[in-house]
């Protein structure tokens, strides 16, 4: 090759590099075999404590489901996961199809009208619609009402701080207020008054940003039945491991007059000239590598294999199946809540308030419980006093379809 | 040749899988919840068998072209072999397994190789640290601007503009607008580098930072990167570096040892992750000394033999992830890094730059070649040349599609007119830089002969070119409340095409 080439050695290739650039070598160690590198991965992994699905009762944005093996199914296949971004269309129908259908899906369940490929997770996606709110109103401030995920809250300022948008608590919107954010159900569990925080916003000329948990959406009205203008949440919880906080996939779905400021790609449909129909990215007019510096975000891709993930599990699902997990779920959390606050020194949270399957209650000490159970090897509540000094000794605790009544027998059975 | 979409092969009368029952005696959803916080109609999702599902999927797969089966020569994008072991890892459930919120106790292994992954990156771009939570490299560029800001007030100093070259990606001026910076672009010289010159005019006591990528998207060392880095820094900006392009010498040079302060890097492409259809990736960034302060919360740290998340930061600029990163991306990238070692990166890198080297070689009478070479890891070269022929960068693009190669990027970097940018990678064989060598001479012999043929292709694939600008013209009207169909979303209609064939 160096022949073909026409230079006598790789130096002769690299002759830009100054010499005082050059390096001798990396500073790391050679090369392994697969077998030792696994070894070495797999002691790694060995070092960690994995909690069974069943005896995890552990929540915060990220759940234990069942996941269908059509999922990994469909994701390990090498066609979709070493496929690149979708930029020549005819070769990359598989994907765009995909995420034609991904989208689709979301615009069901959030009962909106437009949804994109897919953001980098829940976090981002608030952060995501925030710009929208933002750039839509020309108003720089956001209210973040009641409990939303404390690390959703923290990306959107340090998101909002480049901009200069300021991020607020509260529930009562101005006419400087470009969007009201809240979360449904909220970080602790807990159901709030959507319609009314929706109504709340529009009545100053503000966006209501719902972040939603996309299984509550088969039982829960829906963020555009209440009129929310967008929808975003974490899809986690559709057919994606934990894997320590990912990846996993955000997604954000709007009415379709705020189509033209979703950030990330957009897929649609088209037709070639034999009248075949196909997928394209679309609107990329929006888009960075076009906009350049007027673009409204930055972000280049999505997370199509994520996306891929959910569009199977919610394919796999279907409505009534979608619903079932939810209503086990509910029935779960609610007959776990029940057995807990019968526990001496242990009451529910917010009692006036509603719940699906995750609910915070008060404890006498939060940590000593948590140890207790992790002990047993159970991954009990989440103390969420962590984030707020107020819910001091407060643990919310979740439960899904995996958690069965065996497994809530032998959490209590620890905590007796 | 095309598949139906799920929706439309959607039968009422399937069955919803068979799933747990509760079991237990708790209420209904229906039984406690007010009437209105009910959603009333189910969600209009599909309703498919688990066989119907697995071959509608199938089908999908097998019309998609990927690593695994062809080869994509894109330029900037580091389109290599995808090691299946990096998937095993990423799969030991003692690491998919794992909540974000157990005890830094229970994820000691987790952690370690987090740290582990943040010494190997220090090592090959020369930072003194590194953040792994950013998502993405677009994420990544966002995060070091941030970075670059906070330093800035830390010094109180008001610097408002980021200067970047007229061949940077997108990405660049799109990141830099979002951290609060005025883009100010930096002009190319006749030999496809930086102008210093330009670069001279254009810093000024209000220049935040250069962000760069060196090799140039023009597959160009910046020869004069020591000046560069001098001049940046004699003003008081700093020096950002855009890792897309880092796979062209690693353990042969260091962006921290040319000047740059902020590194991101592309784990899914320098080290392999799989691109998965548009990520998930990651995009960590390195950063020197004087940046660590302001690295984004939480960091790992080795805090005698037992590592830890450090949250208490108080000049970071915050948290730009929830959780902490794309994890899974993490462990395929540290087995990479493991089982390729220093000596095998350094190997990648060489291997690379030979391969655009020689490819550029076979190609150079066939294409133009608007700058000189050597090349590092990639070039760019121009369909100029069939322009008297009606044929355009666009036409051999897909022409190579016919030909089982995905296309080379085009149209970028958008200081050569009609751009075909070619990045070859280490892990493709001769054989196969050959045969993609042999489509070139045949489509631009085509192009001569038969350039309208051409224009019809590609024929072979499930479909032929659509029709962008009519797909875009009904989602105008479907905005603009004249049409019922979304185009972005399936719904049902009694007509969904267009009525005929346009």
């Amino acid at each position: 090759m160096l022949e073909t080439i026409g230079v006598r050695s790789m130096d002769d290739l690299l002759i830009d590099i100054p010499q005082s650039l050059r390096l001798e070598s990396l500073q790391l160690p050679n090369g392994l075999s697969e077998f030792e590198t696994m070894a070495q991965v797999t002691a790694l992994a060995d070092r960690n404590q994995v909690y069974p699905d069943r005896l995890t009762f552990r929540g915060g944005g990220v759940y234990r489901r069942f996941i269908p093996a059509a999922v990994a199914a469909v994701t390990s296949k090498p066609e979709f996961y070493t496929a690149y971004t979708p930029y020549q269309a005819e070769a990359s129908q598989g994907t765009l199809q995909a995420i034609f259908e991904f989208q689709t899906l979301i615009a069901e369940l959030t009962a909106l009208d437009v949804a994109n490929a897919s953001l980098y997770d829940g976090a981002t996606a608030v952060a995501e619609a925030a710009m929208m709110a933002f750039v839509h109103t020309g108003r720089n401030e956001v209210l973040v009402a009641g409990y939303v995920h404390p690390e959703y809250v923290q990306v959107l300022k340090a998101f909002g701080e480049g901009r200069g948008i300021k991020v607020r608590k509260g529930a009562e919107p101005t006419k400087k207020t470009a969007a009201v954010i809240f979360q449904q159900p909220d970080f602790l569990g807990l159901l709030l008054d959507a319609r009314a925080l929706t109504q709340a916003a529009h009545d100053q000329g503000a966006l209501a940003i719902a972040c939603v948990d996309p299984i509550s959406l088969a039982i829960l009205a829906p963020p555009g039945e209440y009129g929310a203008d967008i929808a975003v949440g974490e899809g986690q919880q559709l057919g994606l491991a934990p894997s320590y906080g990912g990846p996993h996939v955000g997604f954000i779905a709007c009415h379709k007059e705020l189509t033209r400021k979703l950030p990330g790609r957009l897929v649609g449909t088209a037709y070639d000239a034999h009248g075949r129909r196909g997928f394209v990215l679309s609107l990329a007019a929006r888009e960075q590598h076009i906009r350049r510096e007027k673009a409204t975000s930055n972000i280049c891709t999505n997370h199509s294999l994520c996306a891929l993930a959910a569009a199977v599990y919610m394919t796999y699902m279907g409505p009534y199946g979608l619903r079932q997990v939810a209503d086990v779920s509910f029935r779960r959390a609610h007959h776990l809540a029940e057995r807990l606050s019968g526990l001496p020194g242990w009451e529910i949270a917010f009692p006036e308030r509603q719940f699906l399957n995750e609910f915070p209650i008060r404890v006498p000490r939060a940590s000593t419980v948590v140890r207790k159970l992790a002990r047993k090897g159970i991954l009990g509540g989440l103390e969420v006093g962590r984030w707020f000094r107020e819910l001091k000794d407060v643990l919310t605790f979740t439960c899904t379809e995996v958690n069965d009544p065996k497994a809530i027998d032998e959490l209590l059975e620890v905590l007796a | 040749m095309t598949e139906p979409l799920s929706f439309e092969l959607s039968r009422p009368a399937v069955d919803p899988p068979r799933l747990p029952e509760a079991d237990v005696p708790g209420p209904s959803p229906a039984d406690v919840l007010p009437r209105e916080a009910l959603r009333e109609k189910p969600p209009g999702l599909p309703r498919l068998s688990e066989p119907e599902i697995m071959r509608h999927y199938s089908r999908m797969a097998s019309l998609n072209y990927s690593i695994s089966e062809n080869f994509y020569p894109l330029g900037s994008c580091t389109m290599k072999y995808n090691p299946v072991a990096n998937e095993a890892a990423a799969a030991l459930p003692g690491f998919a397994g794992l909540h974000p919120y157990q005890d830094e106790e229970s994820v000691q292994g987790a952690l370690e190789l987090m740290w582990r992954l943040e010494q190997s990156l220090c090592a090959i771009v020369g930072v003194e640290r590194v953040t792994l939570q950013p998502a993405a490299g677009a994420h990544g560029e966002w995060t070091a601007l941030r970075m670059i800001a906070a330093f800035h007030d830390s010094r109180k100093e008001n610097r408002t503009e980021v200067l970047v070259p007229d061949s940077a990606h997108g990405t660049n001026p799109a990141s830099a607008a979002l951290s609060g910076f005025h883009v100010v672009e930096v002009k190319s010289g006749p030999d496809g580098r930086i102008s210093l010159a330009d670069l001279e005019s254009k810093l000024s006591p209000r220049t935040a930072a250069l962000m760069l990528t060196n090799p140039n998207t023009l597959g160009l060392f910046e020869r004069e990167i020591l000046d560069i880095a001098e001049m940046v820094h004699a003003t008081g900006a700093l020096l950002y570096y855009d890792g897309a392009n880092l796979n062209a010498f690693m353990g042969i040079c260091r962006p921290g040892d040319m000047g740059f302060d902020a590194v991101h890097m592309n784990l899914h492409k320098t080290f392999t992750t799989p691109h998965g259809g548009g990520g998930p990736g990651a995009g960590p960034v390195g950063v020197k000394a004087d940046l660590v302060p302001f690295l984004p919360t939480p960091t790992v740290e080795r805090v005698n033999g037992h590592l830890k998340l450090n949250f208490k930061r108080p000049q970071s600029i915050g948290r730009v992830r929830s959780f902490y990163g794309n994890f899974g991306m993490l462990v395929r990238a540290y087995t990479y890094i493991l089982a390729m070692g220093g000596d095998g990166l350094s190997q990648a890198s060489q291997d690379a730059v030979l391969s655009a080297n020689y490819l550029r070689k076979l190609v150079e009478n066939d294409l133009e070649m608007p700058h000189e070479g050597p090349c590092m890891h990639e070039f760019v070269a121009s369909a100029h040349n069939l322009h008297q022929n009606g044929v355009r960068a666009l036409d051999v693009a897909k022409a190579l599609l016919d030909r089982q190669f995905y296309a080379p990027t085009i149209y970028f970097p958008l200081v050569v007119p009609e751009a075909i940018m070619v990045e070859p990678t280490e892990t493709e064989s001769k054989a196969t830089l050959d045969a993609f060598a042999g489509a070139i001479k045949e489509i631009v012999a085509q192009a001569k002969a038969n350039p309208d043929a051409l224009h019809e292709e590609p024929t072979r694939l499930p479909v032929g070119r659509l029709d962008e600008v009519g797909s875009a013209r009904r989602i105008n009207a479907y905005l603009q409340g004249q049409s019922e169909d979304p185009i972005l979303r399936w719904k049902a209609l009694s007509d969904g095409g267009p009525e005929k064939a346009c």
